[in-house]
C-alpha cells in the first residue's frame, strides 16, 4: 500500500511538472505583458519593469526560473492588484472557495445519496418516479441559471437569504445550494442503478435467507456495496464544482478564487491565471488520488489486491 | 370434472415427430428493430426529440419571424417587457409591475408612481395593505411600457439593454448551442472512435503509445486545457470548436477503445474466426455492430456537456465576444439587471434548459433502448 | 413418521410484460421429519422458485405465491407476514445457494455473515457467536478457522466458499435445509466433497433436507424420496429406488435416459427431443404430450391426474390409466432398470 501511494506521488509529480511546462510556454505565445496596461513608459521605465517580472531573461532561464519558484510555492508576482504575490492572493481566497466547495459536495452527495436510496428501495413508485423526474431537472439545468432562479425568488422576492457577498453563514447558502444541485442529481441517480443493481444480486438473497430484515438489507448488505462504485463519480463531481465555483462566485460575487480568475481573464493577468490554473489542475490530481486511495478502503478486494 | 371417465378412444397414440416445440413463437427482431421498438415506447424520449425538433425549427426560422435584427440596437426601447398578444395571462402582457412599501399609504404611493418615473397615465396602482394594521403600507404600480414609449410593435421575448429584440438574439443564440451540439457528436463520433477504434485494431506498440498520449492528456483537467487554448486563440466560435475538438473526444476514444479490446477476445468472435471469417467481416458483422449503440449512447451524453460548456465559457466571459448572441452571454447579461427586468434572463434560461433536459433525456432513452441488460 | 413440511396446490406466477408467467401450477408435496427429498427436473422447469417460495423469497413484485398453502409444522407460510417470515428464515428454514461467488457478501467479514443468523436468532452475544462461528466452520471443513473468519469472501476459492454458504446455512440448526443447486457451479472434484460434506452434516444433525438438482446421479447419492418437475408441476414422486428402478413417467424415462453412466460401454444416450412449454402460454393438456413419443390424444386434451402406483410412489401420467395401452420404457432406459428384480409387478396404477 505504501510503495503504491508512493508510486501515485510521483506519478502526480511528473504530470504536475508537464502541466507547469505546458502552462509556462502556452503563456509565452500570449500576447501582452504587464506593460500593455502602461504603454507610455520610456525604454529605460519599461527595462525596469521588465526586469523586476524577470521578463529581460532569455526564455529558458525565465523557465529554469519559474520551475524553482513553482517547487517553492512561489508562483510570481501579479501583473495588476498592486503587484502582489499570486501565491498571498491565492492564499487569502482560497477560503471562500475551499468552504464553497466542500459544503456544496458534502450536502450534495448526501443528499443524492438518500434520494437514490429511497428511489430505489421504492423502486417504481410514486417517490421514484418523483426523485428521477427531479435528479434529471438537476442534472440539465445549468447551475448558472439556478442560481439565477435562487438569487430572483429567495433572494429578491422572498427576501429569505442575502444576494450577494460574504459576511457570514447566511450568505453562503444560495452559492451552496447553486452549486449542490449537479451533485445531488448525479449522486441520486448513480445510486439509484446502483443500489437497484446490489439489491438483485445473489448475496442479498442469501441476506434475506437468513432472517436479515429489510433495514438490516438494505443497510448493512446493500449500502456498502452500492457505496464502491458511487465513489467513481466523486472525481468528476468534485472537478464539476471546480467548475461551477468560477461561475457561481461571480453571480453571488464571492471573494473566492474563481471570482478573481474571472477577473484574470479579463485583464490579461497571466501569472494569476496560471497560478489558478496550476493549482486547478493540482486539486484535481489529488482528488483523484484521493479517490483511489479511498476505493481501497471502502472494497477490501482492492485493499487486499494492493497489500500482496 | 369431466376428465373422470375419459373416454377409451383417446388413449391412442398421435404422432408428436413433427414436433413444434422447438418453434420459435415470438417474431425475431434485428437488434435494431428491437433498441428502436423500445425508444419508441418511451415517452420520456420522444418528449425530448419532439422538443429537440422544435427547438431546432425554431433556430433556424425564429429569428426571421419579426423585423428585428441580432445587432438592431435603439436605447429608446432598451429593456422593454415581452409582450405577445393572447399570451397576456402568461405575464406576457408588455407591463412592469412593482410593489413598494412605505410608512404611510400617501408615502408608499409616491414610492410607486416614482418608481416608473410619474408617468401617471401609464401607471395603474392598486394599494396591497393600507398599513391602517400597523404594518407597512404596499402599494403595487402597474406600468405599462408599450403605451408610455408608444410602441405599436411587440416585442415578444422584450428587448435587452441596448434595445435588442431578444427574441431574434435568443433563437440566433440557440443555433450556437445546437451547433455545439453537432460539433461535439462529430468530434467523438470522428476523432473519439477512430482514435479508440485504431488504437485496439492495432494493438501492440502502437496501442501502447497512443494510450501513453491519452494518460497525459487525461491528466490535464478539461477546463484548464480549454481556457489555455482559448486565451491563446482570440475568443469567438472558431476557440471554442478548437478546444472542444482537443479535449471532447478523450473519453469516447476510451470506451471505444475498452469495447473492442473486450469484444476481440470474445468467443463469438472467435467462434466467428474458427468459422473463417475475414477480417473485414469480423469488424462489419460483429465488432461495429456491437460497439455502435454504446457509441450513440455516449455521443448523446457528451453532447449535452458540451453545451454545458460552451454557454459556461460564454459566461464568464470567455466564449462569444460580446456583441455575439449565445445563450451563456445572453443569461450573463441578463444577470446584471436580474432584479428589475428578471425577463432578460429569463427566456434564454429557459431554453438552455430545455435543450439540456432534452438531450438528456432522449440519452437515458436510447441507453435504454439499447443496453442489452435491460432487456426482457 | 411426523410431517414437517406440506405444500398443497402451490401456484406461483410472475407478472411480466408479456403476461402472465406460472412458474409453478400446482405443486403438492410433503416431506417428514430428518428425511431428504430430490426435486429433479431441467433447468426452468419451476424447482428453484418452488423452493424459494417456500421462504417467500421470490422477488415480489413481479412474483407472487397466487394459491395454495405451505404448511410448515402446521403453520401456513405461505399467510405469513415478511415479519414472521423474518423469524423462519435462517433459523427454522435454511437455504444453500447455488453459486458460491456470488451468494456471498463480498464487502463483510465471512465470520460476520455466518454471525448474523446467531445473534439475531439465538440471541447470542459477540463471543458466544464467534466461539460457535469457529465451531461452524470446523464442521464444515474449513481448516484454521479462527484465521478464516476475519477474511472476506474473494480469498477463498470457490469450494471453500460452499462451505461458508453452508456453515451460514447450518448455523442456527435449521429443522429444514433447503439445497438449490450446491454443486452445480463447482468443478467435479470439488463437487463430491460438498456432496460428501452435505451427506455428512445429515448425519450430524436432523435436519430435513430438500435437495434441488438437475443430476440424477446425485440424487442417488443423497434422497431418500425424489420428486420429478416439470414444467411447473410434480410429474411423479416416489422413493429413490421407484424413480430409479421403476419410472413410470416418460419424462423420467428421458431424465434417466438422458444420464450416462460407466457400467455399461455399448450405451446408447436417449435424449429427449424439444424444449420446455413456456410458461407464458402453457399447452393444453399434459405440458410434456409435444415431447413425448409415446403421447395420446388424451395427452393433447385433459391433464392427467396423480395416478398411485405404490403407497410411495405416484406419476402424472395417462399411461397409467387403465384404458392406455401396454407400453415398454425405451431400450436405453430399459437398460438401466434391468438386473433391478425390485420392479414392481402392479404396471397399472390406482387414480388418487
Amino acid at each position: 500500500m505504501t510503495r503504491y501511494i508512493f508510486q501515485r506521488l510521483i506519478y502526480m509529480v511528473i504530470t504536475m511538472f508537464l502541466i507547469a511546462t505546458l502552462t509556462f510556454f502556452l503563456m509565452k505565445f500570449l500576447p501582452g505583458t504587464p506593460l500593455s496596461a502602461a504603454d507610455k513608459l520610456s525604454e529605460e521605465q519599461q527595462a525596469v519593469v521588465l526586469e523586476k517580472y524577470g521578463l529581460d531573461d532569455p526564455v529558458p532561464v525565465q523557465y529554469f526560473n519559474y520551475m524553482v519558484g513553482l517547487a517553492q510555492g512561489d508562483l510570481g508576482i501579479s501583473f495588476q492588484f498592486d503587484n502582489r504575490e499570486v501565491t498571498n492572493i491565492i492564499m487569502e481566497r482560497i477560503g471562500p472557495s475551499m468552504q464553497l466547495g466542500i459544503q456544496a459536495m458534502v450536502i450534495g452527495t448526501i443528499i443524492g445519496m438518500l434520494l437514490g436510496l429511497v428511489s430505489a428501495i421504492y423502486h417504481n413508485g410514486p417517490l421514484d418516479y418523483t426523485s428521477t423526474f427531479l435528479a434529471v431537472l438537476g442534472q440539465s439545468i445549468p447551475s448558472f441559471v439556478f442560481a439565477g432562479l435562487l438569487q430572483y425568488y429567495i433572494g429578491v422576492k422572498f427576501g429569505w437569504f442575502p444576494v450577494a457577498l460574504w459576511e457570514g453563514w447566511e450568505y453562503t447558502v444560495l452559492p451552496t445550494v447553486s452549486l449542490a444541485i449537479f451533485p445531488i442529481a448525479i449522486a441520486a441517480r448513480f445510486m439509484r442503478t446502483e443500489m437497484l443493481e446490489v439489491m438483485g444480486s445473489d448475496y442479498i438473497v442469501t441476506a434475506r435467507a437468513k432472517g436479515v430484515n429489510k433495514f438490516g438489507v438494505v443497510f448493512k448488505h446493500g449500502l456498502r456495496n452500492a457505496l464502491i462504485p458511487l465513489i467513481t463519480v466523486l472525481g468528476p463531481l468534485a472537478v464539476g464544482l471546480m467548475t461551477g465555483t468560477l461561475v457561481i462566485e461571480n453571480i453571488f460575487a464571492v471573494p473566492g478564487i474563481g471570482e478573481q480568475f474571472v477577473k484574470a481573464i479579463n485583464m490579461n493577468d497571466y501569472p494569476i491565471i496560471m497560478g489558478t490554473t496550476l493549482l486547478l489542475a493540482f486539486m484535481f490530481i489529488f482528488i483523484i488520488l484521493i479517490i483511489d486511495l479511498l476505493y481501497g478502503v471502502i472494497d477490501p478486494r482492492i485493499r487486499l489486491a494492493e497489500g500482496e | 370434472m369431466d376428465n373422470h371417465k375419459p373416454s377409451k378412444d383417446l388413449f391412442v397414440p398421435v404422432d408428436t415427430t413433427n414436433d413444434e416445440s422447438d418453434k420459435i413463437t415470438r417474431p425475431s427482431l434485428s437488434f435494431w428493430q428491437d433498441s428502436f421498438i423500445r425508444l419508441r415506447k418511451n415517452v420520456g424520449a420522444m418528449i425530448g426529440l419532439f422538443v429537440l425538433i422544435i427547438l431546432t425549427v425554431m433556430a433556424i426560422f425564429g429569428p426571421y419571424m419579426n423585423e428585428y435584427g441580432e445587432y438592431d440596437q435603439d436605447l429608446s426601447r432598451s429593456k422593454m417587457p415581452p409582450k405577445v398578444e393572447g399570451l397576456g395571462w402568461l405575464g406576457m402582457d408588455g407591463m412592469l409591475t412593482d410593489v413598494q412599501s412605505a410608512d404611510t399609504l400617501e408615502r408608499a404611493q409616491e414610492k410607486a408612481l416614482m418608481r416608473f418615473n410619474n408617468q401617471d397615465e401609464f401607471i395603474e396602482t392598486e394599494v396591497l395593505n393600507d398599513g391602517s394594521n400597523g404594518e407597512k403600507a404596499e402599494v403595487q404600480a402597474t406600468y405599462d411600457v408599450y403605451a408610455a414609449k408608444g410602441m405599436e410593435e411587440n416585442f415578444w421575448f422584450g428587448t435587452d439593454g441596448l434595445g435588442r429584440d431578444q427574441w431574434t438574439r435568443t433563437w440566433i443564440g440557440t443555433r450556437v448551442s445546437l451547433y455545439i451540439a453537432f460539433l461535439a457528436a462529430a468530434i467523438d463520433m470522428l476523432i473519439g472512435v477512430t482514435y479508440g477504434g485504431i488504437s485496439a485494431y492495432y494493438g501492440g506498440r502502437v496501442d501502447n503509445y497512443m494510450q501513453r498520449f491519452i494518460e497525459i492528456l487525461v491528466g490535464i483537467p478539461n477546463l484548464v486545457l480549454v481556457i489555455l487554448m482559448i486565451l491563446i486563440l482570440e475568443p469567438g466560435i472558431l476557440s471554442i470548436t478548437i478546444a472542444l475538438a482537443i479535449a471532447g473526444w478523450i473519453s469516447m476514444a476510451r470506451i471505444v477503445r475498452g469495447q473492442i479490446l473486450k469484444l476481440k477476445n470474445q468467443e463469438f468472435v472467435l467462434a466467428s474466426r474458427t468459422l473463417g471469417a475475414k477480417d473485414n467481416r469480423i469488424l462489419q458483422k460483429h465488432l461495429i455492430p456491437n460497439v455502435l449503440g454504446l457509441i450513440i449512447i455516449n455521443t448523446m451524453f457528451s453532447i449535452p456537456s458540451a453545451i454545458f460548456f460552451e454557454a459556461f465559457l460564454s459566461f464568464i466571459g470567455l466564449g462569444l465576444p460580446t456583441p455575439m448572441a449565445s445563450l451563456g452571454t445572453l443569461i450573463n447579461a441578463g444577470f446584471q439587471s436580474l432584479q428589475i427586468y428578471p425577463h432578460i434572463l429569463l427566456f434564454p434560461a429557459i431554453i438552455i434548459s430545455l435543450i439540456m433536459i432534452a438531450f438528456n433525456v432522449l440519452a437515458d432513452g436510447l441507453r435504454d433502448a439499447f443496453d442489452p441488460k435491460m432487456r426482457e | 413418521m411426523e410431517k414437517l413440511l406440506e405444500v398443497k396446490n402451490m401456484h406461483v406466477s410472475f407478472d411480466t410484460y408479456g403476461g402472465e408467467v406460472k412458474a409453478v401450477r400446482g405443486v403438492n408435496f410433503d416431506l417428514n421429519k430428518g428425511e431428504t427429498l430430490a426435486i429433479v427436473g431441467e433447468s426452468g422447469s419451476g424447482k428453484s422458485v418452488t423452493t424459494k417460495a417456500l421462504m417467500q423469497l421470490i422477488p415480489q413484485p413481479p412474483g407472487r405465491i397466487k394459491e395454495g398453502e405451505i404448511l410448515f409444522e402446521g403453520r401456513d407460510l405461505a399467510k405469513m407476514s415478511e415479519k414472521q417470515m423474518q423469524k423462519i428464515r435462517g433459523k427454522e428454514i435454511s437455504m444453500i445457494f447455488q453459486d458460491p461467488m456470488t451468494s456471498l457478501n463480498p464487502t463483510m467479514k465471512v465470520g460476520n455473515q455466518i454471525m448474523e443468523g446467531l445473534i439475531k436468532h439465538q440471541k447470542m452475544n459477540k463471543t458466544q457467536a464467534r466461539q460457535r462461528v469457529v465451531e461452524l466452520l470446523e464442521l464444515v471443513g474449513i481448516p484454521d478457522a479462527e484465521n478464516r473468519m476475519k477474511q472476506y469472501p474473494h480469498q477463498f476459492s470457490g469450494g471453500m466458499r460452499q462451505r461458508v454458504v453452508v456453515a451460514i446455512a447450518l448455523a442456527c440448526n435449521p429443522k429444514l435445509l433447503i439445497a438449490d443447486e450446491p454443486t452445480t457451479a463447482l468443478d467435479v472434484t470439488i463437487q463430491a466433497q460438498i456432496l460428501e460434506l452435505m451427506k455428512d452434516i445429515q448425519k450430524k444433525t436432523d435436519s430435513a433436507t430438500i435437495f434441488i438438482t438437475h443430476d440424477l446421479g446425485v440424487v442417488a447419492n443423497v434422497a431418500d424420496r425424489v420428486a420429478v418437475m416439470y414444467a411447473g408441476k410434480i410429474v411423479e414422486v416416489g422413493t429413490v429406488d421407484d424413480i430409479f428402478y421403476n419410472p413410470k413417467h416418460p419424462y423420467t424415462w428421458g431424465l434417466l435416459g438422458s444420464m450416462p453412466s460407466l457400467d455399461s460401454d455399448d450405451e446408447e444416450l436417449f435424449a429427449i427431443p424439444g424444449s420446455p412449454p413456456d410458461l407464458l402460454n402453457p399447452p393444453k393438456g399434459d405440458a410434456f404430450a409435444a415431447r413425448n413419443e409415446y403421447a395420446m390424444k388424451i395427452d393433447l386434451e385433459q391433464e392427467p391426474p396423480m395416478f398411485k402406483v405404490s403407497d410411495t410412489h405416484y406419476a402424472a401420467t395417462w399411461l397409467l390409466h387403465e384404458n392406455a395401452p401396454d407400453v415398454d420404457p425405451p431400450a436405453a432406459v430399459k437398460k438401466r432398470m434391468e438386473g433391478m428384480a425390485k420392479t414392481s409387478d402392479n404396471s397399472k396404477g390406482e387414480r388418487v
